[in-house]
C-alpha cells in the first residue's frame, strides 16, 4: 500500500477556482482544504459557500443532517431554522426570495410532496434571490413510507434537477445551483439518495461569496399568480425549459469518460460510482441534470456508440426521454425500477445484456439470518401508550413517527400508518364508516401533529365524529435524532422561544375532553383512555414524557428482577422491552426473565405489569 | 469534458480497494469504529468512502458501516463476496454478513456476545425457546479460514472498561491491516472521551496482543461449551394448555382478564369469565393462581421440560 496518492481531478466542476493542490496527503499543500464529509454536510458548505441568507427544513431521513450542518455556520452569516412542516418551510425560503436575498430550503422526497403545492406556483413566479431545494430520496426505503422518484415531481413543475454523485459535487452542484436559478430565474432543485446523503468522502472546500441584496422588485405582474398573470407567465416556463437544454448541452458539468468499450452507458447521480466500479473500462456520460436533458449532448453520445444502456435508480426518467427523442436504449429491461441499486445490481445488469459473463465464483458459506427489526428503545414511552391501547383493544389509526415500530410484535398495536399526519383524518373516516365495534384511536407524534394534524382534528370536530386522538408528546422529533421544533420552545439555534401549548391549543379548536397524563403511569393511561373512549366526541389523551434517547439520555434507577419469584408469565415480555431478556432457567416450560443493567433506562413500566412483584428496584424487595 | 481531455485518468492503473464493513446492533458504536478507521486511512493519504446507515436501523436494529479506502474509490457500498474484514461488534450480526465476506482471504472478527432482540422471544408456549439460532464458533471457524472469534465485552469488562470492546475489536483489526500501531494509537486518542484515553489505549493493546498471539486450535476447543443456541421450538404449538373455568364460582371480578398476559379471557354478557383465544395460551397459570374464587384451573400437558436450556441442550 502506498500511502501518498493522486486524487483523481474529474471532479472539478466549473465552480472551483482555486484549485492548486491536487495531492492529499500529510504533507499536502492543501490539505487543509479537505475534509472527510456527508454528502449531507458537502451539500450544506455549498450552501453557506453561495452566500445564502435563509435556510429552513423539516426534519426527514435521509434528508435531516443538511440544516443541522448550516446552523453549524455562523449566526451573522445566515438564518437556519426548523420549519414547522415542508410547505412551510418552503414559502419561508420564497419570501426571502422575493425580497432578493439566497434562499434554501432541504426535504426528504414525501416532503416534497408537502411542499408541492407551492413549488407549483414558485416555478411560475421564479426568483429574485436565488430559490434552491435539496430532496433527498431513499430508493430501497430504509427509512421511509415510499420510493417515489422526486424526478418526474420536479419536471411537472419544470425545476431543473441538478444529481451529484459523490460529496464533492454534493458540494459543488449546490453552488451552481443558485447562480442557474438567478440566471435562468427558476427554483433548482439538487437531487440527493441516502446513499450519497450518508456517505462520507473527501470534499475540497471553498470560501463564502457575498452576494448582493437585490430588495423586493416591485412587479405585481411576476409576483402574484392570479389566472391573467399565470397565463402570460406558462409560455415563459416553456421558453425557459429551452434555454436551460441549451445551457446544459454545453456545460461542463456534465461528464464523459472515454472508454474502450463499443457501448456506452448513460447514468447520473450515485449509480455512476456502481458502473465505475463494475466497468471501469466502459464509456461513460454522466449527467449533471436529469431535466431537462441535454438533447444535443446525448444524440452526441448516443451516435458514437454502438449500444446505449441507461443506468438510473427507480423511474426512467432518462429513459423515457430519449425514447421520445427517437433513440434506441436499453434500461429497466435490465436494471430493475425498484430498490436500490449496488455493484451486484449492475454486474446482473450486464450479464443479462451479454456484455459481461456471469460471475463463476463459489457459492459463499451462507449462516442462518436471525431477524432483528428495529424497536422501541429500553424506557420509551410510547410503550405505555401502546400498551394501554391494546388493553382496551382499540382500532387504532397510527402516523409516522418511532411508534410505528409498535406494529411489530409483541406489541402489535398499529393497525394503518399512511403518511405524516394522516392517523386523525383516516380514524374519522373509520368512524364515519360506523361499522366498527371497537373503538377508534388515532395516535400521532407530538412533532408529526403540529406538521399535519392540526387540520385534521378541525375537521374531526367540525364533523362531529366520535374518535379518541393520543397524542404521544415525547417533547421532541424523536424519529430523525431528536431535534427542536415549535413544541420544544428552543430554535434549532438553542434560542428559547415561545412553546406551543398542546392543551390550549386542542381547546380552542373545540375539543371538549382533553388530559395530560404521564406516559409512564400505566394505571393512569389505562383509565384515562377508558374514560376517552367512553366519551361521545372527539377526545383528546396527551401521553406525556419526554424521550429518553434524544436530546439528552434520561436515565433513572436500573431494576432488577428476584429470580426467585419470578413466574416466568411473560407479562413483561409484552413491552418489547429490548433490556428484558429470558433467562437460561425455566419454570415449568416457560423462561425466566431478567433485566439486562447495562441498557435498562428505569422506566418501571416492567414492574408495573409484573403481576408476582418480582421486579423492583436493588434492595426494595 | 474533463476525462475526455485527460484520458490519463481514466486509463491509468487501477489499485483494488481494501473493503472493510463493520457491523452490529443499534447502540454498539459501530459508527465509532468505523470512523476510527476511515480517519485512519485518510491521515495515510488514502480516498476513503464511508457508508452508513441513519434513521430506524437505530433503534436496535441491525446496523452496517462499509469502509472502503484505496487510491481511487467509485462505489460507496461493498459487493457481496468483496470485504477483505468484516469486524462484528456481536455474533449473530457478524453471521448475517458473512456472505459478503471474501471467501477466501477474507477475514473474519468477531464479538462472541449475543444480543437477543424482543422479536426472537415472541414463542412463549411451554418449552419454547428464543429464535436466536445461529452457527456455533467453532462451526464457523471451520467454514471460514481466517475467523477470529472471542469475548471482547468480557476482555474489556477485566480491563474495567466494558464499553472498550469496541477498541479490542480494534485492536485486532491492526493486525489485519498494514498501518502501525503507532498511528492506530494516535487516531483513537484523537477520537475518543479525553478520559477514557488511557483505557482504551489498553483496550487496544490487549486486542491486538491477542491477535498476535492467535493461537486457532485452543481458541476452537475453548469455544466447544459455545454450542449451537437452542433452537426455536415450535413443535409444541399444539401441545395447548386447558383453561377450566367453573363458571358457578365466578363473580366477574375482571382479575384474570386484566392479569392474562397473553389477553385470553374476557368477561361474558353474565359479566362471567371466559376463554376467547385458546390458542394464545400458554399455560402459565396467572389466572389460577389469581382467582380469588378458585374458579380457574389451568391443566397442562405433563411432559419432560427441563430446567434450564443447558439441560435441555444435553437432552437433544
Amino acid at each position: 500500500m502506498t500511502t501518498v496518492l493522486q486524487m483523481t481531478t474529474i471532479h472539478q466542476a466549473a465552480v472551483r477556482q482555486s484549485d492548486d493542490a491536487c495531492k492529499v496527503g500529510k504533507h499536502a499543500a492543501g490539505q487543509r482544504d479537505i475534509r472527510p464529509m456527508l454528502g449531507n454536510e458537502a451539500i450544506a458548505r455549498g450552501v453557506w459557500e453561495a452566500g445564502v441568507k435563509v435556510a429552513t427544513a423539516y426534519p426527514g431521513t435521509p434528508s435531516t443532517e443538511i440544516l443541522e450542518n448550516i446552523a453549524r455556520y455562523p449566526a451573522a452569516d445566515l438564518v437556519a431554522q426548523w420549519g414547522t412542516n415542508e410547505k412551510v418551510a418552503l414559502d419561508v425560503a420564497i419570501g426571502a426570495s422575493f425580497v432578493g436575498v439566497r434562499a434554501f430550503v432541504c426535504m426528504k422526497h414525501v416532503g416534497l410532496n408537502v411542499a408541492y403545492d407551492s413549488l407549483m406556483s414558485v416555478t411560475y413566479i421564479g426568483v429574485n434571490g436565488a430559490l434552491v431545494l435539496a430532496v433527498c430520496d431513499d430508493p430501497g426505503i430504509h427509512s421511509s413510507q415510499n420510493e417515489q422518484d422526486s424526478r418526474l415531481l420536479a419536471r411537472i413543475a419544470m425545476v431543473p434537477v441538478l444529481e451529484p454523485a459523490d460529496a464533492q459535487e454534493a458540494l459543488d452542484f449546490t453552488r451552481i445551483a443558485f447562480e442557474i436559478s438567478e440566471q435562468f430565474d427558476t427554483p433548482v432543485m439538487v437531487r440527493s439518495t441516502t446513499r450519497l446523503s450518508h456517505t462520507r468522502s473527501r470534499v475540497r472546500v471553498g470560501q463564502r461569496i457575498t452576494v448582493e441584496d437585490k430588495g423586493f422588485i416591485e412587479s405585481t405582474a411576476k409576483n402574484v399568480m392570479v389566472p391573467a398573470h399565470a397565463r402570460l407567465r406558462h409560455p415563459l416556463l416553456l421558453e425557459r425549459e429551452q434555454k436551460l437544454t441549451e445551457y446544459f448541452n454545453t456545460s461542463p458539468l456534465n461528464q464523459q469518460d472515454a472508454g474502450s468499450s463499443h457501448y456506452g452507458i448513460i447514468t447520473a447521480g450515485i449509480s455512476y460510482s456502481y458502473v465505475k466500479e463494475v466497468v471501469p473500462e466502459a464509456q461513460v456520460l454522466k449527467l449533471a441534470v436529469t431535466w431537462p436533458l441535454p438533447s444535443g449532448l446525448l444524440r452526441e453520445f448516443c451516435d458514437r456508440v454502438e449500444r446505449v444502456l441507461v443506468v438510473e435508480e427507480l423511474e426512467p426518467v432518462i429513459e423515457d426521454e430519449l425514447r421520445k427523442m427517437g433513440i434506441a436504449v436499453e434500461g429497466k429491461s435490465l436494471f430493475p425500477r425498484v430498490g436500490e441499486f449496488s455493484p451486484a445490481v449492475i454486474q446482473t445488469g450486464l450479464v443479462k445484456a451479454g456484455l459481461l459473463t456471469a460471475d463463476t465464483t463459489e457459492a459463499a458459506y451462507e449462516p442462518s439470518q436471525l431477524a432483528r427489526p428495529p424497536v422501541l428503545c429500553a424506557g420509551c414511552p410510547h410503550t405505555s401508550s401502546y400498551m394501554v391501547l391494546r388493553s382496551v383493544n382499540a382500532r387504532v389509526a397510527g402516523d409516522i413517527g418511532c411508534y410505528t415500530l409498535a406494529s411489530i410484535e409483541p406489541l402489535d398495536a398499529v393497525d394503518t400508518c399512511v403518511a405524516m399526519g394522516c392517523s386523525i383524518a383516516n380514524a374519522v373516516g373509520m368512524a364515519k364508516a360506523d361499522n366498527q365495534t371497537r373503538p377508534i384511536v388515532a395516535t400521532i407524534g407530538d412533532s408529526t401533529f403540529l406538521h399535519a394534524g392540526i387540520p385534521p382534528l378541525i375537521d374531526a370536530v367540525y364533523n362531529k365524529a366520535d374518535i379518541t386522538v393520543m397524542i404521544l408528546d415525547n417533547h421532541t422529533v424523536a424519529m430523525t435524532g431528536g431535534q427542536d421544533y415549535a413544541g420544544t420552545g428552543i430554535t434549532l439555534r438553542g434560542e428559547k422561544t415561545e412553546r406551543v401549548n398542546f392543551r390550549d391549543l386542542v381547546t380552542s379548536i373545540g375539543v371538549k375532553w382533553v388530559r395530560q397524563v404521564d406516559s409512564y403511569n400505566l394505571a393512569q393511561m389505562h383509565k384515562a383512555l377508558q374514560e376517552a373512549i367512553r366519551f361521545k366526541g372527539v377526545a383528546v389523551l396527551i401521553s406525556d414524557r419526554p424521550c429518553v434517547i434524544d436530546p439528552i439520555r434520561i436515565r433513572g434507577a436500573v431494576y432488577q428482577i428476584t429470580a426467585a419469584t419470578c413466574s416466568g408469565c411473560q407479562s413483561c415480555m409484552n413491552l418489547g422491552c429490548p433490556s428484558l431478556v429470558w433467562t437460561d432457567e425455566m419454570i415449568d416450560g416457560h423462561h425466566k426473565v431478567t433485566i439486562d443493567t447495562s441498557t435498562c433506562m428505569g422506566c418501571s413500566l416492567c414492574a408495573q405489569v409484573c403481576p408476582s412483584d418480582a421486579i423492583h428496584l436493588p434492595g426494595l424487595q | 469534458m474533463p476525462a475526455a481531455t485527460e484520458p490519463a485518468v481514466v486509463a491509468r492503473t487501477r489499485s483494488v480497494p481494501k473493503n472493510v464493513l463493520i457491523v452490529g446492533v443499534g447502540g454498539q458504536g459501530v459508527i465509532m469504529v468505523s470512523k476510527v478507521l476511515a480517519v485512519l486511512c485518510q491521515e495515510q493519504g488514502f480516498e476513503v468512502k464511508q457508508s452508513e446507515v441513519h434513521g430506524m436501523a437505530k433503534r436496535g436494529g441491525s446496523v452496517f458501516s462499509h469502509v472502503r479506502f484505496g487510491e481511487q474509490v467509485y462505489s460507496p457500498v461493498i459487493p457481496r463476496g468483496k470485504v477483505d474484514v468484516l469486524v462484528a461488534l456481536e455474533w449473530a450480526e457478524g453471521l448475517r454478513w458473512l456472505p459478503y465476506l471474501n471467501q477466501r482471504r477474507g477475514t473474519f472478527i468477531a464479538d462472541t456476545q449475543h444480543i437477543i432482540p424482543p422479536f426472537a422471544c415472541r414463542n412463549r408456549n411451554r418449552g419454547a425457546h428464543s429464535a436466536y439460532v445461529c452457527e456455533s464458533v467453532s462451526e464457523v471457524m471451520e467454514q471460514v479460514p481466517n475467523s477470529f472469534a472471542l469475548d471482547a465485552v468480557g476482555m474489556a469488562t477485566e480491563l474495567g472498561v466494558p464499553r472498550a470492546a469496541n477498541t479490542v475489536l480494534l485492536g485486532i483489526l491492526s493486525a489485519a491491516l498494514d498501518f502501525s500501531a503507532a498511528d492506530w494509537q494516535s487516531v483513537i486518542s484523537q477520537l475518543v472521551p479525553p478520559k477514557t484515553v488511557e483505557a482504551n489505549l489498553q483496550a487496544f493493546a490487549q486486542g491486538r496482543d491477542w491477535a498476535l498471539h492467535f493461537d486457532r486450535e485452543s481458541v476452537k476447543s475453548a469455544c466447544v461449551g459455545l454450542l449451537r443456541n437452542a433452537a426455536g421450538n415450535l413443535d409444541n404449538v399444539a401441545d395447548l394448555s386447558r383453561v377450566e373455568i367453573t363458571e358457578a364460582w365466578c363473580k366477574g371480578c375482571d382479575i384474570c382478564v386484566k392479569f392474562c398476559p397473553e389477553r385470553c379471557l374476557q368477561l361474558n354478557a353474565r359479566q362471567v369469565v371466559e376463554m376467547v383465544h385458546a390458542e394464545r395460551c400458554t399455560g402459565c397459570r396467572m389466572c389460577e393462581w389469581l382467582c380469588p374464587d378458585f374458579a380457574i384451573a389451568v391443566h397442562t400437558p405433563r411432559l419432560p421440560y427441563p430446567a434450564t436450556v443447558r439441560d435441555n441442550n444435553e437432552l437433544r
